[in-house]
């Protein structure tokens, strides 16, 4: 099968991801889709290694989960803590950048 | 022939799960149509030639990170939903407009691009097989950078715990505090602790108020934090209203009567 179609298919994920950050209020919803758009980039990096036959792209990749799985647990941590403070989970709420 | 099926079976569902996190009122439905869309992702990395790859993506972002995602929900409360309110005038419009652009860019990108119609496979890079092919990259080539993630991955998890961490400010009473706080200080009729929730032939959950000895429901016995969501039963609901038969009966033993309600006063105070 052509790997251009996964290509697309990341496109694709890839831009609801960027929508889902751009429409989105909830800082939850907006933070899943930021978690989208990663996993998209991943499936380019995965079909790029398989068209090019070259093992580099799912090293790539697996590095992106790893620092992905960083970046949420910070970043929930962060929502937490913003919650405790604003009893709230929308990003408009948390514009005075000072808790 | 197996790859396209899946392909064409699997790119639909998976696009659907990523709308689904958009157009979510709710967080939980939200998270569980992301589950959905990792699943089918990780299928892809299984059928192109990426096992290992496919495994992590299910354990790591379908087990961990996801269900990490709903106990946050949890945390934050499961109906919190987004307000509908457009903070920006027309930023919806032009975020529509904006993804649309970005979409038919990077397909024309791709599609017009000289790319091999056939995967040239990854037979050649590996041919111990997938994991073994891996390692040797990772603990030879990239082993550098491995290290410093692992470095990351501690201090991501240190930061996360001094975020969330909370010094307790007061010191917290221990129950033989409680006890004799509740002897020296407390009205005397609650020196035995506030009475228990009541116990009737239709309810005995916690909602229902008790009733004292003097046959008035008492408020004392439902847990504050039910009455302040509005989920306790009235009180009202389990009082004893004299119907005009019960006075007339009442009317005749009444001596006894003032003393009893010198008692229905006092317990009435003390609820």
């Amino acid at each position: 099968m052509n790997p251009t179609n996964y290509l697309v298919l990341s496109i694709i994920l890839f831009s609801i991801g960027a929508a889902g950050v751009l429409v989105r209020r909830n800082a939850l919803i907006a933070f899943m889709s930021v978690e989208l758009m990663l996993n998209a980039a991943n499936l380019s990096f995965v079909t790029f290694a398989r068209m090019h036959g070259n093992l580099d792209g799912q090293i790539v990749a697996f590095f992106v989960m790893v620092v992905a799985a960083a970046e949420v647990v910070v970043g929930l941590a962060i929502i937490v803590t913003i919650f405790r403070t604003r009893r709230s989970a929308s990003v408009d709420d948390a514009s005075l950048l000072k808790l | 022939m197996g790859e396209t099926a899946l392909f064409w079976i699997m790119a639909p569902i998976a696009v659907l799960g990523a709308l689904g996190l958009v157009f979510a009122r709710k967080a939980v439905h939200g998270a569980l149509s992301l589950a959905l869309t990792m699943i089918s992702l990780a299928l892809f990395y299984i059928a192109q030639e990426a096992p290992f790859l496919g495994v992590v993506q299910i354990v790591v972002y379908t087990g961990a990170i996801m269900m990490l995602f709903l106990f946050v929900i949890m945390l934050v409360g499961v109906d919190s939903s987004d307000s509908r309110v457009e903070t920006i005038r027309g930023q919806r419009a032009a975020a529509t407009l904006a993804v649309l652009g970005v979409i038919v860019l990077l397909t024309g990108v791709t599609v017009r691009a000289t790319l091999p119609s056939e995967p040239t496979g990854l037979a050649q890079a590996t041919p111990d097989g997938n994991v073994p092919a891996i390692a040797d990259a990772i603990f030879g080539t990239y082993v550098w950078a491995f290290e410093v993630v692992a470095a990351l991955l501690i201090t991501a998890a240190v930061g996360a715990m001094t975020l969330t961490h909370r010094e307790r400010l007061f010191h917290r009473p221990t129950q033989k505090e409680l006890s004799i706080k509740r002897f020296t200080e407390g009205p005397p009729g609650e020196a035995a602790g506030l009475p228990v929730p009541g116990v009737y032939a239709r309810h005995n959950a916690v909602d229902t108020p008790a009733l004292l000895p003097d046959g008035t429901p008492s408020e004392a016995s439902i847990n504050r934090v039910l009455v302040a969501r509005g989920a306790a039963r009235s009180t009202e609901e389990f009082r004893h209203h004299p119907t005009p038969a019960d006075i007339e009966a009442g009317a005749e033993g009444e001596t006894d009567e003032p003393v009893g309600g010198d008692d229905d006063t006092n317990g009435g105070e003390r609820a």
